[in-house]
């Protein structure tokens, strides 16, 4: 089964966030960046299912150059070829422009199966949906479980069965037929790291180029980004640690009472 | 007009549903509201709503949409939108919302924006003329800022606002006229089949009884730290808790998640170690009362929810305060 994995670059959770001057993106030219953590699953559960399946793994990531970087983490942990979808807009696009430079790249490939993570820190949550309906495939989203069943159903592929997570400790099996696209949430699998050997044998695998255009029109604009106010007034307690931990737990026992 | 899309399951209101009602009241007078299931449990939830000071409340019922599908709701709140045409349509950011609006706004092919913490009126003025101009707040970069969003492109844009940035109990009341319609919805054309929710075997443990609760995030760096926090929970006679990567990594057991795919608590005291704040966990836990954050991170979100703080190394705070708590 050919399965395409949509893959995006973020910065790192311990990077600095600061807002530019325009105040209207944050400064990320000195970013770290990572693949977001999802889409790691996401990349790992493909990995599982062409083990067990059979086929192809391809990763599809949107953006400027920079996110190559992920791109060779991926294949170096086994994902077959990649697609870079190449665009310096694509570093602030909002979630239906970057579904539309996905779909255009993913289409030729007709997939059996595309999976996204379910949601990056800095975006929407709303990509893999959309691009489900780009693609004009059935989708699922917040993914705990990933069955295929290659012989039964109507299908290209065959019939998928999925764990959907709902909320408070909820599931749900859901049934569909082939091709489809998925959101995976964190934590469905355990995570392979790349080998050295992955790594030298990622220098080898196929990186193709998309160029993608901006769209005519955006739809969405930020017209200001900023530090949040906030909700409570937090008293920050100082001092050596020593210091700190004895008077905060006085301050927990004689102020707020709590323990 | 603004359409707001209320959420229920067998019949039973999602109090979320309550409030994007809020928002939408904010956002202006003339607000609508629909609910989308079976004839029965759509009826029942929209006789619930029409407590609501609005408009209508419009009860979209049809056999196939008795179980949820994205297919399904995305197929009649495609029709029943078009048909209504309002400026803008409001849902709460639930799963369920996650699951089929992102797919009806592209099959409208109209903008949206998710997740949002707040709405301002009087943005600058997209030129769509239709829509009215709105800003919509959301946060951004794990949640350390927040950015203010207009939305441009014909009517209606779609906004899902964040679970709890507004109250329930804010919503104006009044008594709405209910509407049954039939949903258009073509059944053959549903691709998802849907069984029954189920929970995973029984929990055991039942964390919102929990007075005192000690709980980690990403910080604690590695399964041998967990008994760092263990060590502090005895000490101040708490439970220990995770937020959702910790209980990923199989550190601690899926069952001490807090957050909206865990548990929720409202405990006298609620200790946050190395735990950033996202809001998928703070969700689970704002409602404590005296809520303490330790971080090396001085941005981290957690800080604008603590009522104290540390910045600096827990794995040197925590022990102190295991001997101050002894001491």
């Amino acid at each position: 089964m050919k399965i395409v994995v949509c893959i995006k670059q973020v910065v790192t959770r311990e990077w600095q966030v600061r807002v530019n001057d325009a105040k209207t993106w944050v400064r990320d030219q000195d970013a770290s960046w990572e693949l977001n953590e999802p889409d790691a699953y996401a990349l790992e559960e493909a990995l599982r299912l062409k083990e067990k399946h059979g086929g192809e793994v391809i990763v599809v990531s949107a953006g400027p150059a920079r996110v190559t970087q992920v791109i060779r983490e991926a294949l170096a942990r086994g994902a077959d070829r990649a697609i870079h979808v190449d665009g310096e807009h694509l570093a602030q696009a909002d979630a239906f422009v970057a579904a539309d430079a996905l779909a255009a790249a993913i289409k030729p490939e007709n997939p059996d199966l595309v999976l996204t993570g379910l949601q990056s820190d800095q975006g929407f949550a709303q990509v893999g949906v959309v691009l489900a309906e780009k693609l004009g495939v059935a989708h699922s989203t917040i993914i705990m479980d990933v069955q295929v069943n290659p012989s039964t159903g109507s299908g290209q592929g065959g019939e998928l069965k999925v764990k959907r997570e709902l909320e408070g400790g909820w599931f749900q099996w859901v049934t569909m037929a082939l091709p489809a696209v998925l959101t995976i949430q964190s934590g469905i699998n355990t995570l392979r790291y790349a080998t050295l050997k992955g790594i030298m044998g990622a220098k080898k695998k196929e990186i193709r180029h998309v160029p993608s255009a901006p769209p005519a029109a955006l739809r969405q604009r930020i017209t200001s980004i900023y530090v949040p106010s906030k909700a409570k007034q937090t008293k920050l307690v100082q001092g050596t640690p020593a210091e700190a931990a004895k008077e905060l737990v006085k301050l927990l026992r004689d102020e707020a009472r709590a323990i | 007009m603004i359409l707001v899309i209320a959420e229920q399951q067998h019949g039973k209101l999602n109090r979320a549903s309550w409030e994007a009602i809020a928002a939408a009241q904010q956002m202006g007078s003339d607000v609508k509201v629909v609910v989308a299931g079976s004839d029965a449990d759509a009826g029942a939830a929209a006789k619930e709503l029409a407590a609501a000071d609005v408009k209508e409340v419009v009860a979209l019922g049809h056999d196939a949409l008795g179980a949820y599908t994205a297919d399904g709701f995305v197929q009649a709140l495609a029709a029943f939108v078009g048909a209504e045409s309002p400026a803008h349509v409001v849902l709460p950011h639930t799963y369920q919302t996650r699951d089929f609006a992102p797919r009806l706004a592209a099959r409208l092919d109209r903008a949206m924006i998710t997740d949002c913490t707040a709405v301002k009126a009087g943005g600058p003025s997209t030129g769509s003329g239709q829509a009215g101009a709105f800003a919509f707040t959301r946060p951004m970069f794990q949640g350390k800022v927040a950015a203010d969003v207009v939305l441009d492109g014909p009517a209606p844009h779609f906004a899902t606002f964040q679970i709890g940035a507004f109250r329930a109990d804010a919503v104006k009341k009044g008594s709405a006229p209910v509407r049954s319609a039939a949903a258009a919805v073509d059944a053959s054309q549903i691709r998802q089949k849907a069984e029954e929710p189920f929970r995973e075997a029984k929990q055991a443990v039942d964390l919102s009884q929990a007075e005192r609760i000690v709980s980690v995030g990403r910080g604690i760096k590695g399964q041998e730290h967990i008994q760092i926090a263990q060590q502090l929970a005895e000490a101040l006679g708490a439970e220990v808790a995770a937020s959702r990567p910790i209980c990923d990594a199989g550190w601690l057991p899926m069952e001490r998640q807090i957050g909206s795919s865990g548990q929720t608590v409202a405990p006298k005291l609620y200790v946050a170690l190395g735990i950033s704040g996202a809001i998928q966990h703070v969700v689970g836990m704002k409602g404590a009362r005296t809520i303490v954050a330790i971080n090396k991170d001085a941005d981290a979100p957690i800080f604008e929810i603590a009522d104290y703080g540390i910045v600096g190394d827990l794995f040197e705070i925590v022990p102190a305060m295991v001997a101050a708590l002894k001491g």
